[in-house]
């Protein structure tokens, strides 16, 4: 994985392409990231590149996050985040990295979000079961159904579809196709949908899916 | 909100003519035949405006060959070349919608004149439909 970047949902839109069709697209405010830290095999284990995004007061830091910025001079940043990359040798810590840089136009990326927290919902909108009839005498409209057999388990299996929480948990959407992307005003267009809401925190990296790269 | 509204501001087409519900238009598109490029109008009534922004859409109404023929068209695609008037028309509604239930003399509507005053009757115009004119002084 070579190509990376944070970003922070905008909103939706449209634009025409130069056949004049119509593609919906995400705009995305990517970058401008700063390199915080690079891991390494000798001291990590591992390689990976640390980025942070968004310029932050330092009171809103608690001291072993400072640290980490005063090391090498760089403005305390509202998120840190790591991606792991083949060749961290080839960034220097406080490197900016600018969308124009990492992204052109016809890249493939997956997009990596926080959904939109939904509360506790049922079954029906948590996992798309089907319904029972709303007349006819039917008493049995949005319930789970069957918990399953009876003496034999005597137990609900683990991984029953049951009401509960939904949203707010981490999604990636594979495969989006770049639109168009603004150096000036470190915008990224993509086709497509993100998970969250707008303001939500982004983690954009090239696509794991082969053969259209 | 403001990166959204630039985005959409780059892409609006300020260079067609307006027009209004009821009007009959002829809106020339640009058709892509592989490499070659030809212009297909298409005739009708607009019966619809939605949207807003780069994201408006109009609806232009035609009856061919009997069969009813509504297209959707966004309002700033760069598919259109041009859009002509042929007649404004008169009408009380934003949304024609029932001129799909209506066949032959019933589905006219009523054009809507100008004033010589306002002098925005071209001489075209006034050359072409006398008669109008006539009816327009009595209004």
């Amino acid at each position: 994985m070579k190509k990376f970047i944070l970003g922070k949902k905008i909103g939706m839109t449209q634009v025409f392409d130069e056949e004049g069709f119509v593609i919906p697209v995400t705009v995305i405010e990517a970058g401008p990231c700063t390199v915080v830290q690079k891991k390494t095999v000798e001291n990590d284990g591992y390689t990976a590149v640390k980025l942070g995004f968004i310029d932050i007061d330092k009171k809103k830091k608690n001291k072993p996050e400072l640290g980490e910025f005063d090391k090498y001079k760089i403005t305390p940043k509202k998120y840190v985040k790591e991606f792991r990359v083949d060749d961290a040798g080839k960034y220097e810590n406080g490197q900016v990295i600018k969308v124009s840089d990492m992204f052109s136009p016809g890249d493939r990326v997956d997009v990596t979000g926080t959904s939109k927290g939904k509360g506790f919902q049922g079954v029906i909108k948590r996992f798309g079961l089907s319904r029972g009839r709303e007349t006819h005498g039917s008493m049995y409209h949005r319930r789970p159904g069957s918990m399953g057999a009876s003496t034999d388990p005597s137990r609900v299996f683990k991984g029953k579809k049951l009401p509960g929480h939904m949203g707010v948990e981490r999604v990636t959407v594979q495969n989006l196709d770049v639109v168009r992307i603004d150096g000036e005003k470190n915008l990224l267009l993509l086709k497509g949908s993100v998970p969250g809401p707008k303001g939500g925190l982004l983690l954009i990296k090239e696509t794991v899916k082969t053969g259209r790269r | 909100m403001d990166l959204i509204k630039a985005i959409e501001q780059e892409q609006v087409r300020t260079d067609l003519e307006k027009f209004n519900i009821g009007d009959y238009v002829r809106v020339h598109l640009k058709i892509k035949e592989g490499n070659r490029e030809r212009i297909q109008v298409f005739e009708g009534t607009v019966i619809a405006r939605r949207g807003s922004g780069i994201k408006e859409t109009f609806t232009v109404r035609k009856v061919s060959y009997g069969v009813g023929v509504e297209r959707v068209l966004p309002m700033h695609s760069p598919k259109i070349q041009k859009i002509e008037i042929v007649r404004k028309g008169k009408v009380r509604r934003a949304k024609l919608y029932y001129l799909r239930e209506r066949i032959g003399k019933a589905a006219r509507i009523k054009e809507k004149l100008q004033s010589k005053a306002a002098g925005r009757v071209t001489e075209e115009e006034t050359a072409a439909k006398p008669k109008e004119q006539a009816g327009n002084e009595n209004e």
